[in-house]
């Protein structure tokens, strides 16, 4: 690995929790680009700040303490008791204090407390208040870009607060101003126009499809297929568009299509909805949200299908989980047997639970695996009828298809696990020194796995997670092709012959 | 002194219980337009009951998060509610059951409010990450309850005052009668200090207790894909 432009985090022992001295102003200057007018435009928003733009931004404010209770009450019930501060993996990394979850919304809680409380407005030094102005909002800009949504501080809070919908309210403000981020909006841009995040449009689609048939004709002598827009069919795959175009996010597509194959059920991907994300959510904005959620609606409608399963993704699996009935519902025009979406893993375990397809696992040998859980699964959605069962489902499945599969340290697994680094809209290059060193506290559980245990390869389930960690993994002496996605492992062991 | 402290505690109950009340319903009308609990979370109301019920009184998030914290939180906060309860004696005129059961707490209760709050005080300046949060109203909330139970303590095991007429006090008050308050300076900086507790309780991060049971991570039932959750502002936008 050449040499980065900056220092990397050295991996501690993750049982140690090693938290690291403050370091005032270490990230100040980290910030993804400014959206310009042809990325704002699109979606509604002022293309850049003028006149006045204080006024709006409190005024916008105002309007979402109306409409979220959770914003409303978090601003009021922080005791600062600091049981977040050594939460963040955005601070582990870089040690700056503004990346402590409780300093990161105080950004927002200043603002909130000159303008809509009492105390702020009499006495703004005694309850740490300030006046909305460029500096306050550059810093919201930078450090409001510097947490992934992860919801990790969300787990310790004793009052539940979840920096996340902070950070999404800040952002749905500087969006509504003419402050936005271009990496988000320039994407969501392209969902509207073109269909996906990667703007794949429909042709390029296509012929991604027929060669990876052709390679699944070639390796396996099977005719698996991978339909499109096909009018019928019982299931509609949503995935990440990533799925459609880079490793190892494909090899998992892949396997998506050999569990239908092996199954027997007929299912098809839509052009429309050819996009599980939703970064709608990570702006903050509803509106936003809604419109990319309905094209799925038109999809299933048009299509005429019976059921909407997700493919991995970690944060699409959130608003598909957890908000997609609020969004697009409701889906009484699908099978009421089937819970409206699946997802893809909940489909494969429960084959692999009634034998509906048989796993060899000597498909995967001389692997030995460990799991990363992805924070937007593991804290904002769930999989099964149980509590928890986003953490079983994905182990029962990587188990049943490979020969050994070892965990990491407890606190960094389920619900305590760390985001990858590049979560909620931080997936860009200019923040690249964030991302790898945001990416340490997971480095340090999987290094120790490695190191003690033969750790092989780590699963994702999570577009942007295998994207973060293919990238970061060599600025910490891992191999790239490290991070592998769950159905690619199903792919591996699935026996396909004897089905048909 | 007896009629200034009339005024005051009527004045500083209908600001507490008024802002209360005012911050209560603002916190139940604001809709939560989307699911978001912290998974995993409870499927169904009770279960949702009994993690409210966790974190209330036995802080499980923070036990979670940070044990010594939770020690320290815990010594304040139990050493808090036995002394608050205990304090009911002086406004009912028969001893209810759980005043009665509480009683013999009430020397160690004090002593673990005091202790808890000096713990928590020292903490917040002692350990780099919490200093850096830390604002001058989150250090003089500390000093103004660690004087309360300070001044308190005092007169239970030190100084003490005329109990009996600070009953009657009281009681008066609530049958809207003045009766005479023990002329003792002691006294009268408690009672000072617990007005003025009782006046920025509503506008201060002593929200928390009220906010705790509205806080939508921990409020939630996880049945999203079963039940549609729909805001009223939300319903309108399919209006369109
Ligand atoms: C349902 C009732 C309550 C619950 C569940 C609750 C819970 C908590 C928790 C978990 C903390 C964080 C840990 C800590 O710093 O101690 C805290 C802090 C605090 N609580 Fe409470 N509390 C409640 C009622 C009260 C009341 C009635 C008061 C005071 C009149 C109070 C005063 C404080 C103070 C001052 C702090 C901050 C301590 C510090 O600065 O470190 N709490 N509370
Ligand atoms: S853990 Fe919660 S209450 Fe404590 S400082 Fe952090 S955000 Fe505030
Ligand atoms: S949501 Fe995640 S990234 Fe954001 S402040 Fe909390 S722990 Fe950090």
């Amino acid at each position: 690995m050449a040499a980065a432009p900056f220092d990397i985090p050295v991996l501690g022992d993750p049982a140690e929790h090693p938290v690291p001295a403050l370091k005032p102003g270490a990230m100040a200057a980290s910030k993804p680009y400014v959206a310009a007018e042809a990325h704002q435009q699109p979606l509604g928003f002022p293309g850049e700040l003028t006149e006045g733009w204080e006024k709006r931004a409190i005024d916008h404010m105002g309007s979402l303490l109306s409409k979220y209770r959770s914003l409303r009450v978090f601003m009021d019930i922080c005791v600062k008791c600091g049981a977040c501060t050594d939460k963040c993996h955005y601070f582990l990394g870089t040690g700056d204090p503004k990346n402590m979850p409780v300093a990161r919304a105080d950004l927002f809680r200043s603002v909130y407390r000159r303008y809509f409380t009492p105390s702020g407005k009499i006495a703004p030094g005694l309850v740490g208040a300030r006046d909305m102005t460029k500096d306050v909002l550059d810093e919201w800009f930078n450090y409001f870009h510097q947490c992934s949504q992860c919801r990790r501080c969300s787990v310790f809070c004793p009052q539940g607060i979840d920096t996340a919908e902070i950070s999404m309210a800040a952002r749905d403000i500087m969006d509504s101003i003419g402050q936005g981020q271009k990496y988000c909006n320039e994407i969501i841009g392209k969902v509207h126009k073109i269909g996906n995040n990667l703007g794949l449009p429909a042709p390029a689609l296509l012929d991604t499809l027929e060669g990876l048939e052709e390679d699944i004709l070639d390796e396996t002598g099977v005719p698996v297929k991978l339909p499109i827009d096909e009018q019928g069919a019982e299931v509609l795959l949503v995935t990440p568009s990533a799925d459609f175009f880079a490793e190892p996010h494909v090899l998992g597509l892949i396997g998506y299509a050999k569990v239908f194959h092996a199954a027997g059920v007929s299912w098809t991907l839509s052009t429309k909805a050819s996009e599980a994300g939703n970064f709608g959510m990570f702006i903050g904005n509803y509106d936003q949200m809604r419109k990319i959620s309905m094209r799925i609606r038109e999809a299933a409608r048009e299509l005429g299908v019976k059921r909407i399963i997700f493919g991995e993704c970690g944060h699409a699996w959130r608003v598909a989980y957890s908000f997609l009935n609020t969004l697009a519902g409701p889906w009484d025009f699908l099978d009421p047997r089937y819970p409206v979406p699946q997802h893809i893993l909940e489909f494969t375990s429960d084959l692999i639970a009634r034998k509906g397809i048989k796993l060899d696992k000597s498909g995967n040998d001389g692997m030995v695996l460990t799991v990363h859980d992805s924070c937007n699964v593991a804290r904002g959605a769930r999989m099964g009828d149980k509590p928890g069962g986003q953490f079983t489902i994905p182990r029962a499945v990587i188990a049943a298809s490979v020969p050994k599969l070892v965990d990491m340290h407890p606190d960094t697994i389920c619900d305590k696990t760390f985001c990858c680094g590049g979560g909620g809209g931080l997936l860009t290059d200019e923040l690249i020194e964030l991302r790898v060193k945001g990416a340490s506290p997971r480095m340090e559980a999987l290094k120790d796995v490695v190191d003690k245990q033969g750790v092989t390869h780590m699963a994702a389930m999570c577009a942007i997670c295998k994207a973060q960690f293919t990238k970061v993994l060599p600025y910490y002496d891992f191999d790239r092709e490290m991070v592998v996605s769950v159905h690619q492992l199903v792919s591996n062991a699935i026996v396909l012959g004897d089905n048909d | 002194m007896t009629i200034f402290f009339a005024i005051l505690f009527s004045v500083s109950t209908l600001v507490l219980v008024a802002g209360l009340a005012m911050k209560i319903a603002q916190y139940a009308r604001t809709p939560a337009p989307l699911k978001i609990p912290t998974t995993p979370a409870p499927l169904t109301t009770g279960g949702v009951a009994l993690r409210l019920g966790r974190e209330a009184l036995l802080f499980e998030s923070l036990f979670r998060g940070n044990k010594l914290l939770w020690l320290f939180a815990m010594v304040f906060h139990l050493g808090l509610a036995v002394v608050l309860i205990r304090h009911a004696r002086y406004f009912e005129s028969s001893v209810g059951p759980l005043v009665a059961l509480v009683q013999p707490l009430a020397q160690p209760a004090g002593l673990a409010m005091v202790a808890g709050l000096a713990l928590l005080l020292l903490r917040r300046l002692v350990i780099e990450r919490v200093r850096y949060v830390t604002g001058p109203s989150d250090i003089l909330m500390l000093v103004l309850l660690l004087a309360i139970g300070v001044t308190g303590m005092a007169m239970k095991c030190l100084i003490h005052t005329d109990i009996v007429m600070v009953k009657a006090f009281f009681t008066g008050l609530t049958a809207l009668e003045l009766r005479p308050l023990p002329n003792d300076p002691l006294l009268g900086l408690h009672l000072l200090l617990v007005c003025l507790l009782m006046i920025v309780f509503p506008f201060s991060k002593l929200l928390h207790a009220p906010g705790l049971f509205f806080s939508p991570t921990r409020n939630q039932t996880d049945n999203p894909r079963e039940v549609r959750h729909l805001a009223p502002w939300a319903a309108r936008l399919e209006e369109k």
